[in-house]
């Protein structure tokens, strides 16, 4: 092999192009296609009047937006996503913590309670939402028996979006426990033994190593939760009959997006919808980025 | 998962008792909906609606509610679908994904951050945005109503593609210094060395994408409508429609739904577990 080093890397840098773009190939053809197109097409048609049949769109400039910016239903599912996401995402976030943390000691039975904890994640959401229908049931569920009282959990429209959200946090708390105490044991030993030196408490403990030292996970979490609270649908589409007098307070975005667009194939309007929710979605993607700086800590 | 690391002398027996009763209170609240769904089921329709006296365990086990619901609905269509889409969907996110992880992990050639942005774009914006333009397009092609049409969206994957990424980004250099020494091109080194050391993840991927396809309610609903297409998720929001309040009837199909991937899950908890731990990432 009488090669100058110079044409070997040449031929080098020409094999790693051709190979990477061979094996790139299929995902970027197949993410262009089905994800970056639709971004694009979704946004078009959101300044489209839907013609019949799709066919037939007539330009109407920010028209769509200017009426959903004074629609009550939208304004208040807008609502209804917003407050659900600051329900589900603080108080299934803390308590998946604490129960991490628990599970993080030499503590007998944590494979039996994991297993348990976790069991809701590998639950259909839809076989979810109806037996919590049935557990919320006024007159015969399970809930008004033990509390002895006879409250309307999905019809009530001041309760009904809380009740989707104990179904939320009943959901992800088993996911997000896993995500912390995979971080709780990664967090080194000697920490703890400095910090028992120093005579420092469990409490003290917790918050000034623990939590700075798995910053960086509940991070992650927050923004993947946030971002995927904000399109709940599921539970609602399954808890929420069109005749439910709270249906007005509850529905969320996503399930309005899905009744414009495929119930009442005003694709157009439904698209608005869409393009609001990522308009929402970047909005606290990006403050959770900002804010990321003043508490997140990378070592 | 390793060992623990909290084992100093202080865990005093009364503090593990307190750990003890809010777990076993939690476990307690993650287990009364399954238990419910249960013994619902067996019970007949007066028997789930009678309060006074209010009975736990069904007075006597009645399959009752079961037979209609099978003589109802196929659920033997619904759970071949069901895997149909589950199979093709691991299979698409674990050959496309792994290809391009390696390239976008190991290689370095033109063009590849602007990939990568793309598969950034995709995991940024909420997935709603695409289900419009991907519905037309499948129901252009004519193909509503088929497994390609259920398993289209799932034919790549950005998450899975950024989950493989990171696994490859930390396997050591030598390993392919060694292999191309070896002479093996990039091909060879990628089939043969790397792609089986990033087996974990791809597991992990594998078991993410299958619990994703078996939840989702909203792309069957909308692109399979027709009952010999349908998957489980819809098939329970439109069995709730046909019997509304039959309760026990409504508990028998969520049970039926539900317990092929529990079982699953108690046999291989542990890979379900590490794979979902896995899906946070070395951060």
């Amino acid at each position: 092999m009488q090669r100058k080093p110079i044409s070997y890397r040449r031929q080098r840098r020409r094999s790693e192009f051709l190979w990477g773009w061979a094996f790139l190939l299929p995902t970027v053809v197949g993410l262009i296609i089905l994800n970056i197109y639709p971004i694009f097409y979704t946004i078009y048609l959101s300044f489209h009047k839907s013609g019949d049949f799709g066919r037939n769109n007539i330009f109407v400039g920010f028209q769509n937006y200017a009426k959903a910016l004074k629609d009550m239903q939208i304004l208040k599912a807008m609502r209804n996503s917003l407050l659900y996401m600051l329900m589900e995402v603080p108080i299934s976030v803390a308590l998946s913590l604490v129960l991490a943390a628990l599970m993080n000691q030499k503590i007998r039975f944590r494979t039996v309670y994991r297993t348990i904890i976790f069991l809701p994640m590998v639950a259909a959401p839809a076989a979810v939402a109806m037996v919590w229908r049935w557990l919320f049931n006024t007159e015969f569920g399970l809930i008004n028996h033990i509390l002895g009282k006879k409250i309307s959990w999905i019809s009530d429209p001041k309760i009904s979006l809380v009740s989707i959200a104990i179904i939320g946090i009943w959901s992800i708390l088993g996911y997000n426990m896993i995500l912390f105490l995979a971080a709780l044991q990664e967090v080194p030993n000697d920490y703890y033994e400095a910090a028992e030196l120093d005579g420092a408490g469990k409490a003290v403990q917790f918050f000034r190593i623990t939590l700075p030292l798995i910053s960086p996970m509940i991070y992650f979490v927050l923004v993947t939760r946030v971002i995927a609270a904000l399109q709940v649908f599921d539970t609602i589409y399954m808890m929420m009959d069109r005749t439910n007098p709270a249906l007005q307070d509850t529905q969320s975005l996503v399930f309005l997006f899905y009744r414009y667009s495929f119930v009442e194939n005003n694709r157009g309007y439904g698209s608005t919808i869409v393009v609001l929710l990522l308009l929402i979605t970047l909005i606290f993607t990006v403050l959770q980025n900002y804010g990321q700086k003043k508490w997140v800590i990378y070592d | 998962m390793s060992g623990h690391k909290m084992n100093r002398k202080k865990g005093t027996i009364g503090k593990l008792a307190t750990s003890h009763i809010f777990l076993i209170l939690v476990s307690i609240t993650m287990l009364v909906p399954f238990l419910w769904m249960l013994f619902t089921a067996f019970k007949s329709n007066t028997e789930a609606t009678s309060m006074n006296p209010f009975y736990i365990l069904p007075r006597e086990w009645r399959p009752d509610a079961f037979v209609t619901v099978l003589g109802n609905y196929d659920f033997g269509r619904l759970y071949l679908n069901t895997i149909l889409l589950i199979i093709f969907r691991v299979l698409c996110a674990v050959l496309t994904a792994t290809m391009a992880a390696y390239a976008l992990g190991r290689l370095n050639f033109f063009g590849k951050n602007l990939a990568f942005g793309l598969v950034l774009l995709q995991m940024m914006v909420p997935s709603q945005i695409f289900v419009i333009p991907q519905y037309v397009m499948v129901s252009k092609m004519g193909m509503t109503n088929t497994l390609f049409g259920l398993v289209f969206p799932g034919l790549v994957t950005a998450f899975g593609t950024f989950l493989l990424r990171q696994a490859y980004m930390s396997l050591p250099r030598d390993l392919e210094e060694a292999a191309k020494l070896d002479g093996c091109n990039i091909g060879q080194t990628f089939f043969y060395i790397m792609a089986p050391l990033t087996k974990s993840s791809m597991v992990a991927l594998g078991i993410f994408t299958a619990l994703f396809a078996y939840k989702d309610l909203m792309w069957p609903m909308i692109v399979a409508p027709a009952k010999e297409w349908s998957t489980l998720a819809p098939a329970l929001a439109k069995m709730q429609g046909q019997f509304t309040t039959k309760y026990p009837e409504l508990m028998a199909a969520s049970l039926l739904a539900c317990v092929p991937m529990i079982v699953i899950y108690l046999i291989f908890q542990k890979q379900f577990i590490q794979g979902i731990a896995t899906t946070g990432g070395k951060l």
